[in-house]
């Protein structure tokens, strides 16, 4: 049953394909016309630091896919990054941990956030939008309470490699972000785990009866979730050099965008992680572009809501003609 | 607060609405208690001065929670609100700066009110897209969209008629005759009229709410625009109290809503709830956020205290739910 189920959704490329071919193309078709308008664009220099500018919303975006897939959401993940940020500069500065030592707590305590919400998801039968609303409040007020508004800087300048350095002329977390892409990509693709997913998102009964742990599943994935908005927030403090508690705000809308614009079906059953990559690429193109054009960071955010309600608005009229 | 009889007599569904009686209660025994001990610590806190403050500053809260306990007994969610409360009020500030009359100052985000969250309603119910995504796409439309067409420039120089929250009734201020009307209007409403009913049945199963002759769809539409009213009313409160008003969005306002409706005894769930808890419980979280200042906690820590008790109350509810499923097994 969950092979059949496997199967519909993964049968489904007939549109599914298209779509991410479509968006590839649209995507190639932005790049020129941006490159054409304004001759900044086009550079090496820019698209590498484009490419530094997308890696926090990119971590995050991965696991958000396989939340996706399953039906559920995150809308903690902004929450959880300002909570993590603020945990990375206490525990250094307060606690007086080492820097590495307050690496591993940050990730520790975005692992944690995603566990605990995973934990009430899967136990306690909390939906996911509603859990995940209430540990945005929860987080966003425990970095707040905790950093008193204080913020931290003057991190010791190895740190910095992270947010700021390049290795081989590629900026250090872009590299990160590659390796994790692939291995996500790999694993929803050609594991167990991932067609899991699938399964649980197209039909979570019928998962549920052919054997898969589903709430193990469901733990893993919101638990990998804290842990990248985690270390989204490691790379962000040490690309910005400064601790806020105000960190991440409004990353959920991002992150969803992203994976929605790249094909993910919001009501579960099918998304692809190559889809999520092209997703984000046209976020921070179309915040590259409208900056180079003069627009404010404002109205950017104008876009990307109305992407979001469009993606989905398309997507799902494209799915009912299918149906 | 004279309102808790209406809910406390017997309603249409005896063993559920016990339950939420009983959360009223608490949720008043909760508002005295905090009241209480906290002036035992520091009497000031007691001071007519302070009380009135807390109940003034936040009757928009309890008004823009009522709207927000329809749209989550209907089984949706709406985060837009807060930006859209923000929108509101520098338009009808505007106006009232460019000498629009006042009557139309104070029309105007009830209309704008309905008509954003009618529209949204529309997209949610007929193009049936989740209420999360279409107000997440709001949400940064009318957040974005009001920065960048305002700059974030504050309007001051309102005109003294724009205030209608410097009003009375009676002697009894404004802000707070509104609360209290909306707030029985909406419990008789949603308690006795065939539409509110309507609103519990859908949430509670759209399948058999249709099958029972009820639209669901024009349900969620109707729930959406009179929530857009709320709004309305809400902003009206709040935008003609202040002397400056500040052309952006109060963050994280759309989350204290949803906190004092969820406090208030709405399941999170869809199909029961009231409205009168939604505004007990909005009174007390301005209660425990002025209390905090009161014994000497830092306000840093007001939004986590906020974001624990949703959390609390969200995961006793649904546990409440389970326990009384599995009664109803046995039996």
């Amino acid at each position: 049953m969950s092979i059949a189920t496997d199967t519909a959704a993964r049968g489904a490329p007939w549109w599914l394909k298209r779509h991410e071919t479509l968006l590839a193309i649209i995507l190639i078709l932005a790049l020129i016309g941006l490159g054409a308008f304004n001759n900044r664009f086009l550079t090496v220099d820019n698209l590498l630091n484009q490419g530094r500018l997308m890696t926090e919303i990119g971590l995050i975006a991965l696991p958000m896919t396989f939340i996706i897939i399953t039906g559920g959401i995150d809308l903690s993940v902004g929450a959880t990054v300002g909570l993590s940020a603020v945990m990375l500069g206490y525990s250094w500065k307060t606690f007086g941990f080492p820097m590495p030592l307050a690496i591993v707590f940050a990730l520790f305590i975005g692992g944690l956030a995603g566990f605990v919400n995973g934990f009430v998801i899967t136990r306690i039968k909390v939906p996911p939008l509603i859990m995940t609303i209430a540990t945005l409040a929860l987080y966003r007020g425990l970095a707040e309470g905790v950093s008193q508004a204080h913020s931290v800087r003057g991190y010791p300048e190895w740190f910095y490699v992270l947010g700021q350095g390049d290795i081989f002329g590629v900026p250090t977390q872009l590299l990160i972000l590659i390796v994790l892409i692939v291995i996500a990509g790999v694993a929803l693709d050609r594991t167990t785990f991932g067609r899991a997913l699938y399964a649980i998102g197209s039909n979570e009964t019928a998962a549920r009866f052919s054997a898969l742990n589903v709430d193990r599943t469901k733990l893993i994935i919101y638990t990998l979730s804290g842990l990248a908005s985690g270390l989204a927030a490691v790379v962000l403090v040490s690309r910005v050099t400064t601790t806020r508690m105000d960190m991440g705000m409004g990353y959920e809308l991002d992150v969803i965008a992203a994976v929605v614009l790249g094909g993910t079906s919001i009501f579960g059953g099918s998304g692809t992680i190559w889809g999520t990559v092209i997703g984000l690429v046209m976020i921070q193109l179309l915040k590259n572009g409208l900056a180079l054009t003069g627009v404010k960071g404002d109205a950017t955010i104008v876009v990307i809501g109305v992407a979001l309600i469009l993606s989905v608005l398309i997507a799902s009229s494209l799915q009912r003609r299918r149906e | 607060m004279s309102a808790i009889p209406i809910t406390s007599a017997a309603g249409p569904r005896g063993g559920v609405l016990r339950r939420f009686a009983s959360q009223e209660a608490l949720l008043a025994v909760a508002v005295i208690g905090l009241a209480v001990i906290v002036g035992f610590v520091n009497p000031r806190f007691l001071a007519y001065r302070n009380l009135a403050d807390i109940l003034l500053g936040n009757a928009y809260i309890a008004i823009a929670a009522i709207g927000m306990s329809m749209v989550i007994v209907s089984g949706n969610i709406d985060i837009s609100v807060g930006a859209l409360i923000g929108v509101l009020a520098t338009v009808s500030g505007s106006l009232a700066v460019a000498g629009a009359p006042t009557a139309v100052t104070w029309l105007a985000p009830l209309v704008l009110g309905v008509a954003v969250m009618a529209a949204q309603g529309v997209v949610v119910a007929y193009l049936r897209i989740p209420a999360i995504v279409v107000t997440l796409g709001m949400l940064s439309i009318l957040k974005g969209g009001l920065i960048s067409v305002t700059g974030g420039k504050w309007i001051t120089d309102l005109p003294q008629s724009f205030h209608l929250a410097d009003l009375n009734v009676l002697g009894v201020p404004m802000p707070v005759v509104i609360m209290v009307a909306a707030t029985v209007l909406a419990a008789l409403r949603m308690r006795y009229s065939p539409s509110g009913r309507a609103v519990y049945a859908t949430g509670g199963n759209a399948e058999a709410a249709r099958l029972c002759g009820v639209n669901p769809q024009r349900t969620v539409v109707m729930v959406f625009a009179i929530h857009g009213l709320f709004a309305g009313l809400a902003t009206l409160v709040y935008a003609t109290q202040l002397r400056v008003i500040q052309s952006t969005t109060p963050s994280g306002l759309e989350l204290t809503i949803i906190t004092a409706s969820v406090v208030g005894g709405v399941s999170i769930l869809g199909g029961v709830g009231t409205v009168v808890g939604s505004t007990l419980a909005a009174i007390l979280i301005a209660e425990i956020t002025s209390a905090l200042v009161f014994i000497n906690v830092s306000p840093y820590w007001t939004d986590a205290l906020r974001g624990g008790l949703i959390l609390v109350t969200v995961i006793a509810d649904i546990l409440r739910r389970q326990r009384r499923a599995a009664r109803g097994w046995k039996k």
